[in-house]
């Protein structure tokens, strides 16, 4: 990655370009891209908190054999005692909610919305979004969307209350299935998700196509704009297949047609083939933000330039397309011809090789630099790690005739954690710590930040690593209750989950201490390896920043 | 007296906890049939207690097999896959084994490796100046080049497993219809007068009587012949649910309104067990898949204690022979059975 450094003198007209409106109309009506990406932080952590608060409840039930908690809890969500089927069902609904809220409303608003906002524009020496009104409703189309997901779990939705269908809303248990407003409440909030998430992509593309500042050239832009360029494309081509999808779901549910239903021409299988043309690019969505942060942390902490810049941005850029390309890995079991699985898993396999190149790269980057080990970089470090092991169990599933055994096991829900659990919420607590002190002003501790990483990094191991072996041994995905054969390596596991819950509680004793007690942050507090454009900025930066443009040499 | 009242409470309540914990509101399940009543029939009439009712066929043709220990179930603790007893089976836990398995770790360890060395070696206090390299092209080639490799080594045995796994059944194979409902099992002998098996999950106090795990366990197993391609044909009823045999390397999704084919082969005679992979709602983790692998001869007696028809005979001496293979069937001892169906 080139040097960049910025020119033009801004700190005269930070003062007058201060005043900030009055809190409703700048938290409510706000048009700031970093007002907007603080909002989306808050968003991300209230519904990390909720949905990291529903995977407990579910590591709890299935920390032994047996129906413990669920009667009780679906209980209490009836109003009246619950039968056991609705006890079963409840299951299902923390299944769906859980998976629903992590995707679409912590990952995504953290990564894209949070630091995509907080940082594209600074990153790219503008003064904000192009379409600062727009970003605002991606902004406010999202609180609706999680309300409606949330709401939909007490009205009714088949069994029991909630939408019980999985993230995945498969045809037809989504359609016939599934009687009562439940699921469509959960529809329309992903509706609105989707439309959040598109208005939120014509924003970044725009503004990193005209708002780059005099001399910065697509090949001298920081990687993390790179990736949310690469993010935004996707996001762009991706969810309107979501939407088209699930739209055709509203009208079988409610109008009579028969898109997912053989009996009136239509077919279950089309709605996967469409759900998971979204859904595939959707993991890159998650995890492309994360690597791009990644370089910018790795590069800042060895005090070295990212090895192979054009390397990693054409790596990324790759992943993308290919990414499109792949879907059909997630139905290998759906009984497609033998060329169909052929292809898709020589096509899955190729996504390895760019991913390789990121890896290396990383560690290249470090080679010969002069590392220091602050909080941001253990995450880093622990990511490249985390993010290894996650991919070579994808090698593994890309074998359609591997995966004829492993398909809907734990050993998916130990890969797909390892990725995501593992990998992109690992980047984005170390983009989190990284960045925490520019975007507020105020350090976090050192101690409480390394004590986090090692607690959580613990905990997520033996949450997530016994579930390779229980899905080895067959354990299949979404069940309440197993064969005690499975106990041992579930309790492990749930175990893990209170070890991490140890960390998660470190984590926000932290942001309290550095908002109450933190001392005050430098404008480059990273000292001479941070090199891109948020760091000839105070911090926090002024409301407006770059009124006269820097100049990029 | 009170002894005799409380017994009576007591034996009332056991019967009707099974079917209060199973909650079978609105279910189209099979009959409910008490093993007492049953074994009473079987001891009194044995062939007329050809019902649909678990353990209810004729204790002469077919006795429920005992599943062995570890085999074709999960294991306490287990970290491999389960053994696997077919061909296909064993060629893919082999490349999962000797070639996945020690590429993950080898590739992990590099990483792993790697890291530590820059850690140590490139830490602030061993190397104050960092070097100003940002490009190295024969390094670049060289990591896209090793897994593009590494990648055709895997694919190749990995692409001819999944030509085998398609090959077709040679003609003349058994057929079985599986059919995923809401919540259980149906499976269907078409080529053997089309009579469909309904498999429900045994209860806890079921499944410890019959000596089986809990929850794999089904009280009406799927049978078919050892060693000989099946042709399965898996659909559903309601909505999607997908049939697994983790023992075989088995798994086909069951999707209404289609038909999946796909060959199973079993090559040792046991009981095996799977569960429904694909969310299907409330009780999705509950429709066990319970499949008995049996000799051919055994195969067709189990077909006869079925009312089915064993192919080349004709249909009308169906039960005629039946109660000639009753009366012929020696290897099963009266005890056994006894022990079996209790």
């Amino acid at each position: 990655m080139t040097t960049i450094t910025a020119d033009g003198q801004i700190d005269d007209h930070a003062h007058d370009a201060d005043h900030k409106p009055a809190f409703f109309q700048r938290w409510f009506m706000s048009t700031n891209h970093k007002d907007i990406g603080t909002l989306y932080l808050i968003f991300a952590i209230i519904a990390g908190i909720i949905g990291g608060a529903i995977s407990g409840l579910m590591r709890l039930e299935l920390a032994e054999p047996g129906i413990q908690y669920l009667q009780a809890w679906a209980s209490i969500s009836n109003g009246s005692e619950a039968s056991l089927d609705q006890a079963y069902h409840l299951w299902n609904v923390l299944i769906t909610a859980h998976g629903l809220i992590m995707v679409f409303f912590m990952v995504m608003p953290a990564m894209i919305g949070g630091f995509g906002n907080w940082f594209v524009p600074l990153m790219i020496g503008a003064p904000d979004m192009a379409f600062p009104r727009m970003n605002n409703i991606s902004f406010w189309l999202l609180v609706p969307a999680f309300l409606l997901l949330l709401g939909s779990s007490f009205v009714p939705g088949g069994t029991g209350n909630g939408a019980g269908t999985g993230w995945t809303v498969y045809a037809p248990l989504s359609t016939s299935g599934s009687v009562g407003p439940a699921v469509d409440m959960a529809i329309l909030s992903l509706h609105l998700a989707g439309a959040s998430s598109i208005l939120g992509a014509i924003n970044f593309i725009t503004t990193i196509f005209n708002m780059r500042a005099p001399g910065m050239t697509l090949h001298k832009m920081p990687l993390f704009v790179w990736s949310v360029l690469v993010t935004a494309f996707l996001l762009l081509l991706a969810l309107p297949v979501l939407a088209a999808a699930i739209t055709m779901l509203l009208t079988d549910r409610n109008f009579g047609t028969t898109f997912y239903d053989a009996a009136g021409g239509g077919d279950p299988v089309l709605y996967q083939h469409l759900f998971w043309f979204f859904g595939h690019p959707e993991v890159y969505i998650m995890i492309l933000p994360g690597f791009g942060m990644i370089s910018h942390i790795v590069a800042t902490f060895s005090r070295k330039p990212v090895f192979g810049y054009l390397g990693m941005a054409y790596a990324m850029v790759a992943i993308g397309v290919v990414g499109f390309v792949v879907w059909a890995h997630h139905m290998f079991t759906t009984g497609m011809s033998v060329n169909v699985k052929m292809y898709f898993t020589a096509a899955t396999m190729v996504i390895a090789v760019p991913t390789g190149i990121k890896i290396f790269s990383w560690i290249a980057t470090m080679w010969g630099g002069s590392m220091s080990f602050k909080t941001p970089m253990v995450w880093a470090l622990g990511f490249i790690f985390m993010f290894t092991v996650g991919g070579v169990t994808g090698v593994v599933l890309a074998n359609g005739g591997i995966d004829d055994n492993l398909h809907d096991t734990y050993y998916v829900v130990a890969h797909f954690h390892y990725v995501l659990s593992l990998g992109a919420v690992f980047s984005i607590f170390a983009g989190f710590y990284y960045w925490f002190p520019k975007m507020s002003g105020r350090m976090y501790s050192e101690l409480l930040g390394q004590l986090h990483f090692w607690i959580f990094f613990i905990g997520v191991n033996i949450l997530f690593f016994p579930q390779h072996f229980l899905g080895q041994q067959g354990m299949p995905r979404r069940y309440a209750d197993y064969p005690e054969q499975f106990a041992y390596w579930n309790q492990i596991s749930s175990i893990g989950y209170a070890v991490m819950l140890v960390g998660v509680v470190i984590f926000f004793v932290n942001i309290g201490y550095a908002l109450l007690a933190g001392r005050k942050a430098e404008d480059n507090y990273w000292g001479e390896g941070a090199t891109t454009l948020e760091w000839t900025l105070s911090s926090p930066p002024p409301f407006h920043q770059f009124e006269t443009l820097p100049q990029i040499k | 007296m009170t002894h005799f009242v409380k017994a009576w409470i007591l034996a009332i309540g056991l019967i009707l906890t099974p079917a209060a914990l199973s909650a079978q509101e609105a279910l189209p399940s099979a009959p409910v049939v008490d093993p007492a009543a049953t074994s009473e029939l079987e001891a009194a009439d044995a062939p007329a207690a050809v019902e649909s009712a678990p353990s209810g066929l004729d204790p002469a043709l077919y006795t429920p097999m005992k599943p062995t220990p570890g085999i074709g179930m999960p294991v306490d603790g287990g970290i491999d896959f389960q053994q696997q007893f077919s061909e296909n089976g064993e060629t893919a836990h082999w490349i999962n084994n000797a070639i996945l398995v020690p590429m993950m770790v080898g590739v992990s360890l590099l990483v792993l490796g790697l890291l530590f060395w820059v850690v140590v070696r490139f830490r602030r206090g061993a190397n104050p100046e960092p070097s100003k390299t940002t490009h190295n092209t024969f390094i670049e080639i060289i990591w896209t080049v090793i897994p593009v490799l590494i990648l055709v080594v895997i694919a190749v045995p990995s692409i001819s497993l999944l030509a085998r796994q398609f090959e077709p059944a040679p003609e003349g194979s058994l057929t079985v219809k599986v059919t995923g409902y809401q919540w259980y099992w149906g499976y269907s002998y078409p080529d053997n007068g089309d009579f469909e098996v309904i498999s429900n999950m045994l209860t806890k106090e079921e499944a410890d009587a019959r000596g089986e795990p809990f929850q794999l366990a089904a009280d009406n197993r799927m049978v078919i012949p050892v060693g000989k391609p099946v042709k399965l044909l898996i659909t559903a009823a309601d909505v999607i649910h997908s049939f697994a045999i983790p023992s075989a390397w088995f798994k086909l999704d069951a999707v209404p309104g289609r038909i999946n084919e796909k060959v199973l082969q079993i090559d040792r005679e046991g009981v095996y067990y799977g569960q429904c992979s694909e969310l299907c709602g409330a009780r999705h983790g509950f429709m066990p898949i319970t499949v008995e692998v049996l000799s051919q001869d055994k195969f067709d007696n189990w077909v006869r204690a079925n009312g089915g028809t064993v192919k080349g005979e004709a249909t009308e001496t169906a039960a005629a022979e039946v109660t000639a293979a009753s009366e012929t069937t020696t290897d099963i001892a009266p005890a056994d059975a006894a022990a079996a169906t209790n």
